[in-house]
Order: structure tokens, then C-alpha cells, then sequence
């Protein structure tokens, strides 16, 4: 492990932002910390860098306990949430502020600083000052200069926030590429599971101050340990009944279920494709009909409850008041702090990815 | 149609409205300033150029203007270090008491300048508790301070008073700025001096000089806390003592003499409000 949290404990005031964290990282793995704001995602973040300090627990780099050692001293790049940038600098100037500090020679500085400038591409920018930046290209400044004293870890709190939406996607993919890239083991804090997913090899989730599941992206979207994880991650709807249903006897009465619109199927009784299939669905009633653009989303009345799928609009048309039949694939059977898998029963002897 | 409806909009909005408002202002701001400044220069030139120049060439004019601007400068110098202390404080660091702190450099905002003036004679006065320890401290150093009745307690006076300007002005500045940069500045190895000088002076310099020159304004304007502590004529007298004294003794040169002392404050007061012009125009181009 290169960095781990071993029971991490913070307070402020009555506030317990971080209860008994306890998590390692490898090198070379970009991580996501996610969770709602207010998690205490943030607070973990600014522990590892030195900027808070725990009340309790160690924070271990390279298996040498850090607790004492000065954020100064760490050797973290650190991506702030609005960057940050030195307004009264210039573009190179805040790149290769760390590395005056370090009192390199002027000629080291300048060949680090041009060479981390070609890197994140914003060459002729050197003499322009932040405010002259866009969102992007301050990203990139801020990126260049926590890279710039060759840091062993790089921590970034929300990279994405400040961009608007459409440069998002792009820098997403921009931040995985230039990490990948340059090989450094990365934490970064988002609030965003898209962001999480797209960008990381690990996620952590943390909720309230303390770690609810961390795996990788597929793992936590697939298999939620808890009933956090299976209500945070994905379009997810929660069913308060769901004992009954076809497939899903087995369900105990009265526990809660968790449905995303991926796990229900519902197609008209005349599809030849689903022939096989009409024995083992509901029958249900379509309630509302919302347009996504690319897809639809359909609301469909089953015994009483409601569900949601999402439609191609490649299929035929549908009209609310139609009947279809209403298959569910798999359920997130919610049990005190707990998330189970339920699949189907019914489908057991069927082979759905042949379809 | 629409242009039409604007129109009447614009209409409706009473013209005469701003013209009254702007009357208002102008009118007291001739009475209560304009024609009291006029009036100083007036009647300090009314004499003639060498009355007027014989009464700010008079010794004890002369000796107020020493004692005012050493009282000034060393107000200045020392809260402006006071003022970086404690706004560095209140917004870079969390601490309990903090709110408490922030009032109190507050006090001689809320608090009449002769009370600070008398809370001095208080303390380093014949009675006070602290007169002890600068006898123990001139017996033991062979020195001569002495706290109240002298220079060094016209400087204390205006320091009391003058306190908070620069740290109020830095305040707002160095809170809306945050301490992002300082803790980026941080990681990247910097230590506190450094972090000071290349992240967060830049920010605050404007505020930094516009504090200062609210400071001196009120430092050799200073009448009351000042008054208390000083009563030697021609030894810690300031110049607003100085025109006081002049005033009060009611002869009609020594009249024009007050007058004439007075119209150097004015010119003071004019450079002051310049320069202030000047920075905060500079420091609105800036950010």
C-alpha cells in the first residue's frame, strides 16, 4: 500500500466529519473519494495532505507514519477545488513558484516549468494571468504547477467543479489520460458518480464520515454492500413492498427494495423476442411517459407499485394507458444498513444474455 | 410600441426627484464644509502673508508640528505591524476567543477618545498600577520615561485611538481572499515569510495603504485622547492642541494664529483625501 488511513477519526465540535476511516491505496491508481457534500470526503482529502489534522489514527505514506510531519514537508501536489492559482502571478510564474522554493537553479526551473507547460498544452500562455484563463486552461495551470516538484501523490478536491458542463467531459477524460501519463498515484474528491466511474480505478464511498464500500467502479455499481451505496449509486428507485412479485417471493415482507430502471424490462406481449419471457412477467400499466432526448423513460403500474425503465427510441411507439409486460432482472433488497442482491428466480433456467 | 412604453416608463420616474436629492447634498455639504474650510483660509490669510507666516514659524507651532508628526509616524509604523498581526490572525488561523478579538480592536471606534486619554492617566499616572513598574524600569536602566504628561504618552494616546483603521481595512480584503493560496503555497515547501510575501501581500497592498493613510489622517487630527494626556504648551502640545490653545486665548492675532495653524491640518486633511483618491483607484484597477 502507498498511502493508508488507519483509523482516522475528526471532529469539529459536535461534528464527527471523519468516524473510523481505515483504507489503503496502491501506487499508481487513481482513486475517487465520493460522496454527498457534507461526507467528509473533503476533510479526509486535506488530512492526507497535512492540511487538517486528525484527532485520532495515522496517516501512513510509503509505510512511514506522517501524523507529525508538516503539509510543507509531505510532498503533495495538491489540485485545489478553485484551483487556487496565484492571482498576482503569471502562468509560469505559478509553476514554478514550488520550485523556487526548493531553490532550484534558474535553469532547472525554467526546463521543468517548459517542459510541464508542453504537457498540459498551453503554450504561448506563460506571461497571461489566471484572470485570463478559462475554467479549463486554469485546471491545467493548476495541474502543471502541483506537478511541477515532482510530487510522489496528487490529491485533486472536486478538479471538475468549476468547469461548465460541457468542458467537464472533455477535461475528464484530459486529467485520466495526463495521470495516466505521468504515472502518479491520485486521489480525488468528487461529488459526482459519473465523474467517479468515468475517471477512477478505485472509488470510496463515504457517507456522514465514515466508509461505506470501496472497490472498483463496475464492483460498486454491481454489487452495493450497503443500502447507502445501492441508493446513491445509479438512477435508483426505492419500492417500499416489493414481497410478491413474480420471481421475487423469496423477498421478505415489508423490506425495502431498491429498482434502477436498467434492471426492469418491459416490452408489448406481441415481441417475438421476449416470447419466452411473457410467462414470467407482470402485467402493468404505462403511467407516464417522459422524453430524454436519446431515450425515454417509461412509469409503469405493476400491482400497485411503480416502476421505471428506460425505452430506445428505436422501439415501437408506446402511448400512456398501454399494457405491457413488466419484467424485473435483478432487486437491491435493502436490510437495515445492508444491501442484498436478488435476482430473479424465475430467470434461473433462462439465459437472458442470449436475448 | 415598446419603445413607446419605455419612454413613459422613464417619464414617470419623477424627474425632479435626483434634482432635489442632489440639492439637498449640496447645500450641506457647503454649509457644514465648504464654507467652514473657506472660512479657516480666510481668515488665516487675512492679515496678510507675514502674520500668517510669522504664526506658523512660531516656536510652539513649531513644536506642535514635531510632537504631531512623531506621534503620526510612530502610530503609523506601529499599527500598521499591529493591524498585519491581527487580521493575519483573524483570518488565516481558528481559534476560540476569536470573535472577542475581533470586537475588541473595535473598542476605540465605539469608545470617546478622551476616555482612552484618561484610561492612560489611570494607568501610568501617579496612582496608576503600572507607574511602578516604569519607576523600577527607569531606576533599573538609568532611564527618564515618562508615560503621562509627555511625548511618549501623546504617541501611546494616538496609537489607542488609531488602532483599528488598518486592520479594518485589511480584514474584509484578506477574508473574501480565503486561504487557498496560502495553503497551496504551503504544500509547494514555502514557509510563513515567504507564503507573506509572494501570496498574500499582493493581495492586501492597496488595502495595506489605504488603512495607513485613514490612520495618519486620524493620528495628527487627534484632539481628546491626546488633550488628556498632554499639557505642556510648547513641549507635547499637537497642533489640534496647539489651535485649541491659540483659539482659547482670545486676543484677535492669536485668533488669526489659530487660523492660520489650522489651514496646515487642512492642507494635511487635502493631501490625505488626495492620496486616498489615488489608491483606491489604483487598487480597484488592480483587482
Amino acid at each position: 500500500m502507498y498511502i493508508e488511513m488507519k483509523q482516522i477519526n475528526k471532529n469539529y465540535g459536535d461534528f464527527q466529519a471523519a468516524k473510523n476511516i481505515n483504507f489503503g491505496v496502491e501506487q499508481g491508481k487513481l482513486v475517487a473519494l465520493l460522496g454527498p457534500s457534507g461526507s467528509g470526503k473533503t476533510t479526509i482529502l486535506r488530512m492526507i495532505a497535512g492540511l487538517e489534522h486528525q484527532d485520532s489514527g495515522d496517516v501512513v505514506i510509503e509505510g512511514k507514519v506522517v501524523n507529525d510531519i508538516p503539509a510543507r514537508d509531505r510532498g503533495i501536489g495538491f489540485v485545489f477545488q478553485n484551483y487556487a492559482l496565484f492571482r498576482y502571478m503569471t502562468v509560469y510564474e505559478n509553476i514554478a513558484f514550488g520550485l523556487k522554493v526548493q531553490k532550484k537553479s534558474k535553469s532547472e526551473i525554467h526546463k521543468r516549468v517548459t517542459e510541464l507547460i508542453e504537457l498540459v498544452e498551453l503554450k504561448g500562455m506563460e506571461k497571461r494571468y489566471p484572470d485570463q484563463l478559462s475554467g479549463g486552461q486554469r485546471q491545467r495551470v493548476a495541474f502543471a504547477r502541483a506537478l511541477a516538484p515532482r510530487p510522489q501523490l496528487l490529491l485533486l478536491d472536486e478538479p471538475f467543479a468549476a468547469i461548465d458542463a460541457k468542458v467537464r467531459k472533455e477535461l475528464r477524460s484530459w486529467l485520466k489520460q495526463m495521470i495516466a501519463k505521468v504515472g502518479i498515484t491520485s486521489i480525488f474528491v468528487t461529488h459526482d458518480q459519473d465523474e467517479a466511474v468515468e475517471v477512477s480505478d478505485q472509488i470510496i464511498i463515504i457517507n456522514e464520515g465514515h466508509l461505506e464500500q470501496m472497490g472498483s467502479p463496475v464492483e460498486i455499481y454491481k454489487k452495493p454492500k450497503t443500502s447507502f451505496v445501492a441508493q446513491f449509486i445509479g438512477t435508483s428507485a426505492v419500492v417500499d413492498d416489493f414481497h410478491g412479485f413474480k420471481g421475487f417471493q423469496n423477498v421478505p415482507e415489508g423490506k425495502q427494495v431498491i429498482l434502477r430502471p436498467e434492471f426492469v424490462e418491459a416490452f408489448k406481449s406481441d415481441n417475438e423476442k421476449f416470447k419466452s419471457l411473457i410467462s414470467v412477467s407482470e402485467s402493468g400499466v404505462i403511467r407516464d411517459i417522459e422524453f430524454r432526448g436519446s431515450y425515454l423513460t417509461l412509469t409503469l403500474e405493476v400491482n400497485g407499485i411503480l416502476l421505471n425503465t428506460n425505452r430506445s427510441l428505436e422501439r415501437r411507439p408506446v402511448s400512456i394507458g398501454e399494457e405491457m409486460c413488466v419484467l424485473v432482472y435483478r432487486a437491491y433488497v435493502l436490510e437495515d444498513e445492508n444491501a442484498h442482491i436478488h435476482k430473479n428466480q424465475m430467470l434461473k433456467d433462462i439465459d437472458i444474455e442470449a436475448l | 410600441m415598446e419603445q413607446e412604453k419605455k419612454r413613459r416608463n422613464c417619464q414617470e420616474q419623477n424627474p425632479w426627484v435626483p434634482r432635489i436629492l442632489i440639492g439637498i447634498s449640496v447645500i450641506f455639504f457647503v454649509i457644514m464644509l465648504v464654507v467652514p474650510l473657506f472660512e479657516v483660509i480666510y481668515r488665516s490669510l487675512r492679515e496678510g502673508i507675514s502674520t500668517y507666516t510669522s504664526a506658523i514659524t512660531a516656536k510652539n507651532t513649531l513644536s506642535a508640528m514635531r510632537v504631531t508628526l512623531l506621534a503620526t509616524v510612530i502610530a503609523v509604523v506601529v499599527n500598521t505591524f499591529f493591524g498585519l498581526c491581527a487580521s493575519w490572525l483573524l483570518t488565516k488561523f481558528n481559534f476560540k476567543g476569536k470573535h472577542a478579538l475581533s470586537t475588541l480592536i473595535d473598542i476605540p471606534f465605539s469608545v470617546s477618545p478622551v476616555i482612552g486619554g484618561l484610561a492612560f492617566i489611570m494607568t501610568f499616572g501617579r496612582m496608576g498600577w503600572a507607574t511602578p513598574v516604569v519607576e523600577w524600569f527607569n531606576e533599573t536602566f538609568g532611564t527618564d520615561i515618562a508615560l503621562v504628561f509627555s511625548v511618549p504618552g501623546v504617541v501611546l494616546a494616538t496609537i489607542f485611538v488609531t488602532f483599528p483603521f488598518v486592520s479594518r481595512e485589511l480584514l474584509p480584503v484578506m477574508q473574501a481572499q480565503g486561504t487557498a493560496e496560502e495553503e497551496a503555497a504551503a504544500l509547494m515547501g514555502a514557509k510563513g515569510f515567504t507564503i507573506f510575501k509572494k501570496v498574500t501581500f499582493p493581495h492586501i497592498r492597496w488595502a495595506l495603504l489605504y488603512g495607513i493613510i485613514l490612520c495618519a489622517a486620524r493620528a495628527f487630527g487627534e484632539f481628546g485622547a491626546v488633550y488628556a494626556v498632554s499639557k505642556a504648551r510648547g513641549k507635547t502640545f499637537t497642533l489640534p492642541l496647539e489651535i485649541d490653545a491659540l483659539y482659547m486665548a482670545g486676543s484677535a492675532n492669536s485668533i488669526t494664529q489659530a487660523f492660520a495653524v489650522s489651514s496646515l491640518l487642512v492642507l494635511l486633511a487635502i493631501i490625505m483625501l488626495v492620496l486616498k483618491q489615488i489608491v483606491e483607484y489604483r487598487g480597484k484597477r488592480d483587482s
